[in-house]
């Protein structure tokens, strides 16, 4: 039985399908990419995996539990957490009040605020500020560090480095190691390939809310990518 | 962006019969003292007011997602009015229509204060706007200060004339306010205000003028309001602050207007009818006819939010009144839209 | 002299104001809906009180006791049975549906205790009578200065609930953004039905005040509810916690002031100050800018 398993899940908005009965099974520990231009279906998917978007038809498993019509707070409190595109902090809280509003499940994992701020060193500065006041990579770590003060089985980050300066690219990249040391499942979407594949495990490619390309990260080449994600080559098609 | 196979419709077969049904039951209805007894006229008389209410209420809030708790501010003016121009020697029937217009002209000043409001302030601040229009009032001697007033100037009529004149012009307020929503809806602001209604903001990047088309609906139902309150006091004859600067008129325009169908044309009218019919069933319980009509507001904004007509609508696809746009598909009978 | 008094009376006055504006600034700033009924609410608190009374001869405070509780039971199920579902329906619901109810509670109030006017400060003893005298001109009622203390008292406790503990920071992230809120594992819905029990507990206080420092009937409802607004809005619309109190006091002083002009002018003066503060460029004594904000925060139907 794996960890997680997604049966033909399709999510919609209104009458446009975003995601067309797509399938995945992923292990316990795994890290996946997942790639693909602009309105592939990846920001939808990772939505409605964590509850906040309903899905038309199809079945989400979390060790082989049916959670496809459980509400958002409670994926939380077994273990998903999604951190959104745009970051999303309250802005009027504090980064130490970001923090500690999403701290629960506290007896099952490794995350505390202390342990947190050890991991992204950035906040520790920052802690009585407003989320509103932070500049873009101090708000990505924020949010990723209030994703996991919920104690994640499996942590949603999607468009990770969108928007931020490359200097703060490399911090929040070298903090997201210290939580794949910790063994947590990711599901990852970002639009930088190449770093996005370094940490991978395994890289799925959208089109059109479709898998079209699949492979290890190390294994699949730069063209292969460039073609499934302009769906230059329609004949690839997914095996899983 | 017409696809081919696709056609615009305004007029349905039903809807151009329909509509000159409704000018055909305007001029019956004009007929009606000549045939009908006195107590006919009358209950029509107050069932007109009710239609009236109800249609300027959903002007508001049907079509400008302006939901008003002050409506009895113009309903009292207009009364208010009448009863002082009578005083400055206009004759009463000629002062209902100018105080018609001056509740127009009082709306204007007013509409920079309350549309300044969104949502539920909007709602309130009427109410605030209502409650001080009242006090004030109150505090005229002239007008018979917090113990009312009588338009005695009516007495110089025989009672069946007053009846039928009092008649004809509320029904042609009415029909005048009716038939202004109507056209109002099928221009240009209609289209806008429908965009106004479904999205505020995307309506507004567009170029639509949202406060503009909120403003004129604002003062279109300040007047027929006043329209209804310069009616009532010729229906009554009588009028003190407290129950013409009433909530409860609003209680009344909130459950026409819920149970009818908000934003439908024909719900109002429906609901007017409704109510019309269970205030001469249970007005006089007092408390009970309250809290039931009270309920039934609660019941139909949870849980059947289009109201009767809606449902209806819904059902049937029928449409009386032509205010809106269908789109016909001819190659698929597959409806488009949720 | 005497207008240094009446600032004073009027202070003390928009304490209670604060009181009853407190729960309405609440409501609105954690879910952007403005009760309707909240006038009413506090008045069903106070005939509760005066129902209590009328079997055992307590204090009013003692009559508090069991009726703090079940109001805050009461506003618990009305946010979960009836309110959350109006609020996924839009902005027009919740306002519909909570002035049926504030028709409901004032006709059914009307039912049980009849259109006689009511008052409990016969029951209080000498608190009523009670005044702290400072020369010839000034006093200060014991009934003012507590109620004018419980403001206070009722204001900081809200504050360190919202700022200090785990369900208050809860709340204020449910206000801010729902969505993000449910996705961080908080169940909105049960934030919201606190805040509403929490709201129409501290309503019910304010049913005790006024039944102690005047008359109230079962129509009293909507003159609360408007004063209650009042006071929210000329504080700056739920942009500060505090700022209700001050709008309340404004309020209060405007209206002694009124009353010592003509007192008839009493309530006509506050709603013409309410009405100044309103067309002033900046709208508000403190800002505008969540009243601005409030449509994009509001719940939308269908998506």
């Amino acid at each position: 039985m794996s960890f997680l398993e997604l049966e033909d899940l399709t999510l919609r908005h209104g009458l446009l399908e975003a995601v067309h009965g797509v399938s995945l099974e992923l292990g316990e520990g795994e890290v996946l990419a997942l790639v693909g231009a602009n309105g592939a279906g990846k920001t939808t998917l990772l939505r409605g995996l964590a509850g906040a978007h309903r899905p038309a038809a199809g079945r989400i498993l979390l060790d082989g539990r049916d959670i496809t019509r459980m509400p958002a707070y409670k994926r939380v409190h077994i273990g998903i957490a999604l951190v959104p595109e745009g970051r999303r902090l309250f802005a009027n809280l504090t980064v130490e009040e970001n923090l500690r509003v999403a701290a629960c499940n506290p007896g099952r994992g490794h995350w505390t605020l202390e342990r947190v701020l050890e991991a992204f060193p950035m906040l520790g500065p920052l802690r009585r500020q407003r989320a509103a006041t932070l500049s873009g990579g101090e708000q990505q770590a924020t949010a990723i560090g209030r994703a996991l003060m919920t104690n994640p089985r499996l942590l949603l980050l999607d468009e990770v480095s969108l928007g931020l300066a490359p200097i703060a690219i490399e911090a929040v990249y070298a903090s997201l190691k210290a939580v794949l040391a910790e063994g947590t499942t990711v599901l990852l979407v970002d639009q930088d390939f190449t770093r996005a594949a370094a940490i991978a495990h395994r890289v799925v490619c959208m089109l059109e809310g479709r898998f079209v390309l699949e492979g290890k990260g190390s294994e699949l080449t730069r063209e292969q990518i460039t073609e499934a994600y302009f769906g230059l080559g329609r004949t690839v098609e997914t095996t899983a | 962006m017409n696809e081919p196979g696709t056609k615009i419709q305004r007029w349905t077969p039903v809807s151009s019969s329909f509509t000159s049904g409704f000018g055909l039951l305007i001029v019956a209805l004009a007929f009606v003292p000549v045939v009908m007894g006195a107590s006919i006229v009358q209950d029509l008389t107050t069932l007109l007011i009710l239609v009236l209410m109800a249609v300027m209420w959903n002007a508001l809030a049907g079509y400008g997602g302006l939901v008003s708790v002050g409506q009895q501010a113009y309903i009292g003016l207009g009364a208010y009015a009448t009863v002082w121009f009578a005083l400055q020697g206009v004759n009463p029937y000629w002062g209902m229509v100018l105080a018609t217009v001056f509740c127009a002209l009082v709306s204007v000043p007013l509409s920079f204060i309350v549309l300044r409001f969104r949502g539920a302030q909007f709602a309130i601040g009427t109410w605030v706007v209502a409650e001080a229009i009242g006090i004030y009032v109150s505090f005229d001697n002239q007008l018979g200060a917090g113990t009312g007033t009588s338009l005695s100037q009516l007495d110089s009529y025989a009672s069946t004339t007053r009846e039928h004149i009092t008649y004809w012009l509320t029904l042609g307020m009415t029909a005048f306010f009716v038939l202004l929503v109507f056209a109002l809806l099928r221009s240009r602001l209609g289209a806008s205000l429908q965009a106004i209604r479904d999205d505020e903001e995307a309506a507004a990047s567009v170029g639509v003028s949202v406060l503009g088309g909120k403003r004129i609906l604002f003062i279109l139902a300040s007047a027929g309001c006043g329209a209804a309150g310069a009616m009532t006091v010729a229906n009554i004859l009588f009028i003190e602050p407290t129950s013409i600067f009433s909530v409860n008129y609003s209680a009344f325009m909130i459950f026409m207007v819920l149970v009818g169908g908000l934003g439908t044309f024909e719900g109002p009218i429906i609901g007017a009818i409704i109510l019309y019919f269970i205030q001469k069933q249970f007005g006089n319980d007092g408390t009970w006819y309250l809290i039931g009509l009270g309920s039934s507001a609660i019941v139909f904004a949870l849980l059947f939010p289009r109201g009767l007509w809606g449902m209806l609508e819904e059902r049937t696809g029928l449409r009386f009144m032509p205010v809106g746009y269908r789109v016909k598909r001819s190659a698929s009978p597959h409806e488009a839209g949720p | 002299m005497n207008w240094v008094n009446d600032v004073i009376q009027g202070i003390l006055l928009g304490g209670y104001y604060g009181i009853i504006a407190c729960g309405l600034a609440l409501m609105f700033g954690v879910m952007r809906i403005i009760n309707l009924a909240h006038g009413d609410i506090a008045v069903l608190g106070a005939f509760l009180m005066y129902l209590l009374l009328q079997h055992w001869s307590v204090s009013p405070f003692i009559a508090l006791l069991p009726v703090l509780p079940t109001m805050i039971l009461f506003g618990y199920v009305l946010q979960r049975l009836v309110l959350q579902r109006s609020l996924r329906a839009g902005i027009l619901t919740p306002l519909l549906a909570t002035f049926g109810l504030s028709i409901v509670i004032q006709n059914a109030l009307e039912q049980s205790f009849g259109p006689d006017v009511q008052s409990l400060g016969g029951q209080a003893g000498s608190l009523v009578t009670a005044a702290w005298r400072i020369n010839s001109q000034i006093s200060i009622s014991a009934l003012g200065g507590l109620t004018f203390g419980a403001a206070v008292a009722v204001y900081a406790a809200l504050q360190l609930y919202l700022s200090r503990t785990p369900s208050g920071r809860q709340m204020r992230a449910s206000a801010e953004d729902p969505d993000t809120a449910e996705l961080v594992g908080i169940n909105s819905r049960a934030v919201y039905a606190r805040a509403t029990a929490i709201a129409i507990g501290i309503a019910t206080l304010g049913g005790l005040a006024l039944a102690l420092r005047s008359t109230f009937s079962s129509y009293s409802g909507p003159d609360q509810l408007i004063f209650a607004f009042e006071a929210v809005v000329i504080g700056g619309l739920g942009s500060s916690l505090w700022g209700a109190l001050l709008g309340g006091i404004v309020l209060g002083v405007a209206q002694t002031i009124g009353s010592q002009i003509n007192p008839e002018w009493s309530v006509l003066s506050g709603h013409i100050v309410f009405l100044l503060v309103l067309i002033s460029p900046r709208g508000g004594l403190l800002t505008l800018r969540s009243g601005r904000r409030a449509p994009a925060s509001l719940p939308q139907a269908g998506t």
